[in-house]
C-alpha cells in the first residue's frame, strides 16, 4: 500500500519535473485561416512557467489572431497547441478556459451593464466561485480603483478602469497563464504604466506566467523576459526583451521616434 | 463649492439655448403647419359627394384646412415651449445630481409600485366584486385581470430569452401554441387531468425550445430574429394543415374545463359549491382561474429572480453583454443559450395550457405573429430584463385597449359614428413612437444588480 503510494508520488514528481522543463504553453507550426485568407503561417512560440513573454508586431500582423487561435476561435487548421502537457488545439474555447488559461481579450470586452462585482463573479465562474470572497479582496488590493467602483456598472467606468477590470476578471480564475491582448490600447501613458507595473508585480511575487500581445513595443519589451516579433503571420525574431529592444531592426520598425 | 460653481457656469448656457430659440421655434412650428397643409390638400381639402348624375362633386373645405394648420402650429409651438422648459430644468437637475451623487445611486421604482401591484393583483376578485356590487357583475374585471396576467406571464417568460439572455425571439407564440395544444390533445385524447397536463405541456414546450435552440446557436440579432419568426410560422402552419392531428383551422373544441384539484365546478352533487357548502355560482370557476394564472405568473417571476442570482442566470446576462468574453471565461454558451430557450419556452407552455383550459377551445388563429409581437413589445416597453417593467407594460398594452371601449364621451366630440375601438392599432403605434422618443430604453430601464454592497458575497 505505502510502497504503491510512494510510487505514485514519485511518478507525480517526475511528471511535474517533466512538465516544468517543457514549456507551459507551446505553439508549434500553427496556421489559422479567416475563410481562405491565411492569417497565421506556421507560428512557433513557447511560454515557460513563471515567464513574461511579449509578442509585438504591427497592425494586422496576426498577433491577436494568434491569441484567439490559442483560445480556439478560430481553431488552428495546422500545427498543435499544447498547454500544461495537454493538446488544446481542437478544444472549444470554454473548455480551454477551464484549464486555468485566462484571457483579457482585445477591446476589454467587459460586461458593461453588469457591475464590477458581477463582472468579477463571472471571472470566478470557472472554479465555481470557490475562493470568491478571498479573490475579490485580492483584486481590490491590486486595483484599488476597482474597490471604489465595486457596485458601479462596468460600462460607466473610464477606459483604464475597464482594462483593470478585464485583467482582474481574468485573474479571478486563478490562472496558470494570463494572456493579455493589447492592454495598453487607447489608455493614457500613466495608466499603461500602472497596469504594466501591476503585471510585473504579480509575476515577481506570485510567479504568474504572462503572455502579452502589444503594439506598444517599448513598454511590452521592457516588461517581458522574452519577446517575439511577428510580421504578416510569421514570427521573424525572438530573444530576450532587452536584446529585442536593442536590436536595430526592431528599433527601426517598432520603436521609431524614441520611447513611447 | 465646486458643485455650485459648475452649475453656475453651465446654467446660463442652458438658459440661453432655450431662450434665444423663440424665432427658431416659430419657424419650426410654421414648417409643421406647412407639412399639415401639404397633407391636408389631398386628404381634407375636398369632400367628394355623389352628384345629381353619376359623377362625384367636390366640395371645398378650405376653412377646415386652415383650422387644422393653425391648430398644428399652435400645438407645436406650445410643445416646444413646454418641452424646452422641462429639458432645461432636467439638464440643471441632472448636472446637480451628477455632481453630488456620483457613486452608483440605484433608483428602485419597484419599492412601492411592485408590492402595490401585487396587493391589487391578490385582491382583484374582491375589489371587483365590491366595486361592481357582486361577483357576477365584476366578471368583466376578473376576466380582464386573467387576460392581463396571461400576458404578464408570457412577458416574464420571454423576458428570460430576450431580456436576460439577449436572444431576440420573434416566434415565442409557437411555444404558447405547443402548450395549448399539448393540453388540448392530452386531455381530449387520453383524458388526462389539467394537473398532469400542465407539467407535460411545459416539458413539451421546453423540448421545442431546445429544438429551436439548436439550429440557431450560432446566430445573433437580426438573423436569429428571422429564424425564430419562421419557426413561429411553421408551428402555426403545421397546426392549420395537419388536420388529423390538430383539427386544422377549425381547432380543437370541448376541451375539459378546469377542476378544483379534481372537484368540478358544477352545480350538482359533488360539485365545488356543494362540497364546500356554498351556493352555486359560475363565478367560482372564473375566480379559480384568476388565482391559477396569478400563481403561475408569480412562479415564473420567482424562478426568474432566483435564476438571476445563480451562475446560470448570471451567465445569461453575461451572454447578452458579450458572447466572446463569456466563452473566454469558460462559460459553455451552448448550454447557456439552450437553457434560456428551454426555460422561456416552458413558461410559455404553462401559459398555453392555461389558455386552453380557460377557453375550452384552441385554434391556430390565437397564435399568429401579432401575438408574438405584442409579447415582445411588452418585454421591450417594460425595459428588457426588468420584471416590474414587464408587468407594468403588460397592464398598459393589454389593459389600455380595454379602456377604449369605455370612452363613450368621444362620440359627443367626433360624432355618432365614432368608435374609439377602431383606432386601437393607431393609438398603439402612437404610444410606441412616444415611447421611443421619451423612454427609448423601456419603462424601467434601470437594471438591478444581482448582488450589491452589503449583500452576502456568493
Amino acid at each position: 500500500m505505502s510502497v504503491a503510494g510512494i510510487n505514485v508520488l514519485v511518478d507525480e514528481t517526475r511528471a511535474q519535473a517533466a512538465e516544468a522543463k517543457a514549456p507551459l504553453l507551446s505553439v508549434r507550426g500553427v496556421s489559422a485561416y479567416y475563410g481562405s485568407i491565411r492569417a497565421l503561417k506556421g507560428v512557433d512560440i513557447d511560454v515557460n512557467e513563471g515567464e513574461i513573454v511579449a509578442l509585438i508586431g504591427a497592425n494586422g500582423a496576426g498577433k491577436s489572431t494568434l491569441m484567439m487561435t490559442i483560445f480556439g476561435q478560430p481553431q488552428a487548421r495546422e500545427g498543435t497547441i499544447t498547454f500544461a502537457g495537454q493538446d488544446i488545439t481542437k478544444l472549444p474555447t470554454h473548455e480551454i478556459a477551464r484549464l486555468n488559461l485566462a484571457q483579457s481579450p482585445e477591446g476589454r470586452r467587459i460586461f458593461s451593464r453588469m457591475t464590477v462585482r458581477e463582472n468579477l463573479q463571472m471571472g470566478a465562474a470557472v472554479n465555481g466561485g470557490k475562493h470568491f470572497a478571498e479573490d475579490l479582496e485580492r483584486m481590490c488590493t491590486l486595483f484599488p480603483r476597482l474597490k471604489e467602483r465595486i457596485d458601479q456598472r462596468g460600462g460607466t467606468m473610464s477606459g483604464g478602469e475597464q482594462q483593470m477590470l478585464a485583467i482582474a476578471r481574468a485573474l479571478m480564475s486563478r490562472p496558470r497563464l494570463l494572456m493579455l491582448d493589447e492592454p495598453s490600447l487607447g489608455l493614457a501613458p500613466l495608466v499603461v504604466k500602472q497596469i504594466f507595473s501591476t503585471v510585473r508585480e504579480l509575476n515577481r511575487t506570485e510567479g504568474l506566467t504572462v503572455f502579452i500581445v502589444e503594439q506598444n513595443a517599448y513598454h511590452a519589451l521592457k516588461l517581458a523576459h522574452r519577446g517575439y516579433v511577428m510580421v504578416t503571420g510569421t514570427v521573424t525574431m525572438s530573444g530576450t526583451g532587452q536584446a529585442l529592444l536593442d536590436d536595430p531592426q526592431v528599433k527601426a520598425a517598432y520603436l521609431e521616434g524614441g520611447q513611447h | 463649492m465646486a458643485q455650485g460653481t459648475t452649475i453656475g457656469r453651465v446654467a446660463p448656457t442652458v438658459a440661453r439655448r432655450s431662450g434665444a430659440a423663440l424665432p427658431e421655434m416659430i419657424k419650426d412650428a410654421a414648417l409643421f403647419a406647412l407639412v399639415t397643409l401639404g397633407l391636408a390638400i389631398p386628404v381634407v381639402a375636398y369632400r367628394t359627394d355623389l352628384g345629381q348624375g353619376t359623377g362625384l362633386e367636390l366640395t371645398g373645405r378650405w376653412g377646415l384646412v386652415a383650422g387644422l394648420c393653425a391648430a398644428v402650429f399652435v400645438l407645436r409651438l406650445a410643445q416646444r415651449l413646454v418641452l424646452g422648459e422641462v429639458s432645461r430644468r432636467r439638464d440643471i437637475r441632472t448636472l446637480a445630481e451628477a455632481e453630488s451623487t456620483a457613486p452608483a445611486r440605484v433608483a428602485r421604482p419597484g419599492r412601492i409600485i411592485g408590492p402595490l401591484t401585487l396587493v391589487v393583483a391578490l385582491t382583484l376578485p374582491l375589489l371587483a366584486a365590491l366595486g361592481s356590487g357582486g361577483l357576477s357583475e365584476g366578471r368583466y374585471w376578473i376576466d380582464l385581470g386573467i387576460l392581463i396576467l396571461t400576458y404578464v406571464m408570457l412577458g416574464w417568460g420571454l423576458n428570460i430569452v430576450v431580456g436576460l439572455a439577449g436572444l431576440l425571439d420573434l416566434g415565442y407564440v409557437a411555444f404558447y401554441a405547443v402548450g395549448a395544444y399539448s393540453y388540448a390533445l392530452l386531455s381530449t385524447v387520453f383524458g388526462l387531468s389539467f394537473w398532469v397536463c400542465l407539467p407535460l405541456a411545459g416539458l413539451f414546450a421546453a423540448g421545442f425550445g431546445v429544438l429551436l435552440g439548436f439550429p440557431v446557436l450560432r446566430l445573433r440579432g437580426d438573423y436569429l430574429a428571422i429564424v425564430t419568426l419562421a419557426f413561429g410560422e411553421i408551428i402555426r402552419l403545421v397546426l392549420i394543415n395537419w388536420v388529423d392531428f390538430s383539427g386544422g383551422s377549425a381547432g380543437l373544441s370541448s376541451i375539459p374545463r378546469a377542476s378544483f384539484f379534481g372537484i368540478p365546478f358544477t352545480a350538482g352533487e359533488g360539485g365545488f359549491a356543494n362540497v364546500f357548502g356554498l351556493a352555486f355560482n359560475p363565478m367560482h370557476r372564473v375566480v379559480f382561474l384568476y388565482y391559477l394564472i396569478l400563481v403561475l405568473a408569480l412562479v415564473t417571476n420567482l424562478v426568474t429572480l432566483r435564476m438571476r442570482r445563480l451562475p446560470l442566470g448570471r451567465a445569461w446576462e453575461a451572454l447578452r453583454e458579450d458572447e466572446i468574453a463569456c466563452r473566454s471565461l469558460g462559460i459553455d454558451t451552448t448550454i447557456t443559450k439552450l437553457s434560456a430557450f428551454a426555460l422561456g419556452a416552458m413558461f410559455a407552455g404553462f401559459a398555453g395550457s392555461f389558455f386552453a383550459v380557460r377557453q375550452g377551445f384552441v385554434s391556430p388563429e390565437s397564435f399568429n405573429f401579432l401575438e408574438s409581437a405584442i409579447i415582445l413589445a411588452i418585454v421591450v416597453l417594460g425595459g428588457m430584463g426588468s420584471q416590474l417593467g414587464v408587468a407594468v407594460a403588460a397592464i398598459a398594452m393589454v389593459g389600455a385597449p380595454e379602456l377604449l371601449r369605455n370612452l363613450g364621451f368621444l362620440k359627443a366630440v367626433f360624432g355618432e359614428g365614432f368608435d374609439p375601438n377602431e383606432y386601437r392599432l393607431l393609438l398603439f403605434g402612437l404610444a410606441m413612437v412616444a415611447m421611443m422618443v421619451w423612454r427609448p430604453r423601456g419603462l424601467i430601464s434601470e437594471r438591478t444588480p444581482s448582488v450589491r454592497l452589503g449583500a452576502r458575497a456568493r
